[in-house]
């Protein structure tokens, strides 16, 4: 089959090209009436809603074919009896006429036949005519044969590691000219673990209710939305790094606009901006702008290395600035988080990332601790530093912070000052902890009293630390 | 999704940026072709890890040689679901001829049907994946639901003509997945989208 008279090409578009075109229908032979010498020849095949002309078929017009007459089965009348008839004193009814179809008609049943979603008279009739007409009998065959071919589709999830490894044995056979810088990869590969998820859910699943959990002030708060919401929200606050980047905001031009630009506000924005809930259409535009943002930093990013060159743009929260590289990782996370979130609602297995873009993320939340902790001491949440002013630089009292599990590692924390360097020999505790398990505590899906976390020294610390890691979390 | 509708457009940028050397086509190669492409090894090869192989040697010749992609001969597509195709069949052959050798059970001609089977197994996958969605939903239908063509009509909101010619058209693309075409003709996949 070839271009450009393929049937791809005639669909759709083409509403006139019915039943020919294919190949194998020579010429449309209008089914000479008396083609079939079977029974009943004489009574059919025309009748009420018979053929009205050779093509004179219009899309909304009568069918074609006969209406199959009820046999006399269906009539509840009594069988004729043959043998034990009698002379009878009427004409006996009319034995059940078989159904006689012109050829074309019975051409355009054979997809119908084969695939045995016809009625059993027009089946019969197909038969038969199969018996007589060598064009239609291998059309038959072929159609029989192709319906052997039919078979459920096998839902194989390939193996998230698969993409790694494809993508590091390419890029070792033919080294890039345009790497993607390494900050950028747990960003890269979670976007794509979360669209793997998304191709395999069914349509009804974008609807499933989502509960989107964090931690606000003195407790956790949530937010109920569906998977679609879900999406929505990830393109709405990844739109933060792509217009830090020059791309386009996917909130432009959007009725109303956002109270400010905190990633709650930008969300409930796109989320109030549309007249239905999101749907699985969110899924494309999301997709693009992660592309396009994994593409960008390519270029704008200076190199695959980890050095942070300067002149890279910031990205604004609103409330805070981060670096992109950090941005990027801030959003691998919430992709991950949230991925967790939907694979929940909608009953799917999910794994942590890899572990070494996991060591990633925590690093990002042990940097940041520091800057949560005192900002819950500016709102009163958190208890005030035993040693006010450090010097910003110099050593202070510090938690370790350490982190089981792959991914894992240990964070010295340091506790008066987000200025101040975190110091072996000032350790006032220590806080051991699995790695998912901290990041589902930076997520505020643990409530800080419940982590489960070996610890030791210093009580009021500890909870200052652990709190201020639920406080780096946000819807 | 998406993806099937894609514009020439995307395939010929595509393939300018690998050739660019771009890592981020990279990635995006990947995550529009990937499923395709393990599926239909896995189709033909019936076996995880053969098909994780045969994705890998893909991906890598398309991005060591992404000139020997042509947008003017068709769309990505087709040409990522051919190559997928060749480099399965071929270690299918492989693995089946050693093993031939092996247990000495069996004849070639054994051997040949058993790579015919799986051969057009995996080019049907294909073109049912490719075929217009009017024509993959009213098979789906009838098939799977088994419903019949005037139930299939009334579900698609179409004439029972419609119905039926939808269900023959369909099953005439599928019924080309027997059509063999010589070796080393060029890449070109069930003549589909």
């Amino acid at each position: 089959m070839t271009g450009g008279t393929s049937p791809f090409d005639a669909y759709d578009d083409d509403p006139e090209d019915r039943s020919g075109g294919t190949g194998g229908d020579a010429g449309g032979d209008p089914g000479a009436p008396g083609d079939s010498g079977t029974p009943g020849g004489p009574q059919a095949p025309t009748g009420p809603t018979g053929p009205t002309g050779p093509d004179g078929d219009d899309p909304g017009g009568p069918p074609r074919i006969p209406l199959p007459r009820s046999s006399v089965e269906d009539t509840g009348l009594p069988l004729p009896h043959p043998t034990t008839a009698p002379v009878p004193p009427t004409p006996p009814p009319p034995p059940p006429a078989p159904l006689v179809l012109e050829h074309r008609v019975l051409k355009a049943l054979l997809g119908a036949w084969a695939l045995a979603a016809c009625s059993a008279e027009e089946a019969l009739a197909v038969e038969e005519h199969l018996g007589t007409c060598g064009s239609c009998a291998d059309e038959a065959r072929r159609l029989r044969e192709a319906v052997g071919l039919l078979h459920p589709a096998e839902s194989l999830d390939l193996a998230p590691s698969l993409r790694t490894q494809v993508l590091e044995t390419c890029l070792g056979r033919r080294p890039p000219r345009v790497p993607v810088p390494r900050w950028a990869a747990p960003y890269d590969a979670e976007a794509a673990r979360l669209d793997a998820l998304l191709q395999d859910i069914g349509d009804a699943d974008w609807h499933t209710p989502v509960r989107l959990r964090w931690f606000e002030g003195g407790g956790p708060v949530s937010r109920r939305t569906t998977v679609a919401g879900v999406i929505a929200h990830l393109l709405t606050v990844d739109g933060l790094v792509a217009t830090a980047l020059g791309l386009d905001d996917p909130l432009d031009g959007l009725e109303p606009h956002p109270d400010d630009g905190t990633p709650t506000a930008r969300t409930e924005a796109y989320w109030k901006a549309s007249h239905f809930p999101p749907t699985r259409a969110v899924r494309a535009p999301w997709r693009e702008q992660s592309h396009n943002i994994v593409r960008t930093t390519a270029f704008t990013g200076g190199g695959a290395d980890d050095s942070d060159t300067s002149g890279r743009p910031a990205v604004s929260y609103c409330a805070f600035e981060l670096p992109l590289r950090d941005a990027l990782l801030d959003r691998a996370f919430e992709c991950w988080i949230h991925a967790e979130d939907i694979a929940e609602a909608v009953d799917y297995p999910y794994e942590p990332p890899s572990g070494r873009h996991l060591h990633g993320m925590i690093d990002l939340a042990a940097r940041m601790l520091p800057l949560s902790l005192a900002e819950r001491r500016r709102t009163g949440l958190a208890s005030p530093p035993r040693r006010h002013l450090a010097a910003a630089g110099a050593p202070g009292r510090s938690l370790r912070l350490e982190i089981e599990g792959s991914g894992g590692g240990e964070w010295l924390i340091p506790l008066d000052s987000p200025a101040g360097v975190g110091s072996a020999a000032h350790e006032v505790a220590h806080v051991a902890l699995d790695g998912v398990e901290f990041c589902r505590l930076t997520a505020g899906h643990v409530p800080p009293q419940e982590a489960a976390a070996g610890q030791n020294g210093d009580r009021q610390a500890i909870q200052d630390v652990l709190f201020a890691a639920a406080a780096l979390s946000r819807m | 999704m998406a993806a099937k509708d894609a514009p020439p457009r995307w395939d010929r940028k595509m393939q300018q940026r690998l050739a660019r050397g771009e890592a981020a086509a990279l990635g995006e190669l990947y995550d529009r072709f990937s499923s395709l492409v393990h599926g239909l090894a896995h189709r033909v090869l019936s076996d995880e890890r053969a098909a994780d192989g045969i994705t890998r040697e893909v991906f890598v010749h398309l991005w060591e040689n992404p000139e020997s992609y042509d947008p003017k001969q068709g769309p990505l597509r087709s040409w990522v679901a051919a190559l997928t195709h060749r480099l399965a069949v071929q270690r299918l052959r492989a693995t089946e001829t050693a093993a031939l050798a092996r247990s000495g059970e069996g004849t070639s001609e054994d051997l040949e049907r058993k790579v015919r089977q799986a051969s057009v197994a995996a080019r049907a996958d294909y073109i049912v994946q490719a075929m217009p969605a009017p024509l993959r939903a009213a098979l789906e239908l009838a098939y799977f639901q088994r419903r019949d063509y005037r139930q299939t009509a009334t579900d698609l909101g179409v004439t029972e003509d419609e119905a039926r010619r939808r269900l023959r058209l369909g099953l005439q693309l599928l019924a080309t997945a027997h059509d063999t075409r010589p070796s080393g003709a060029p890449p070109e996949y069930g003549g589909a989208v």
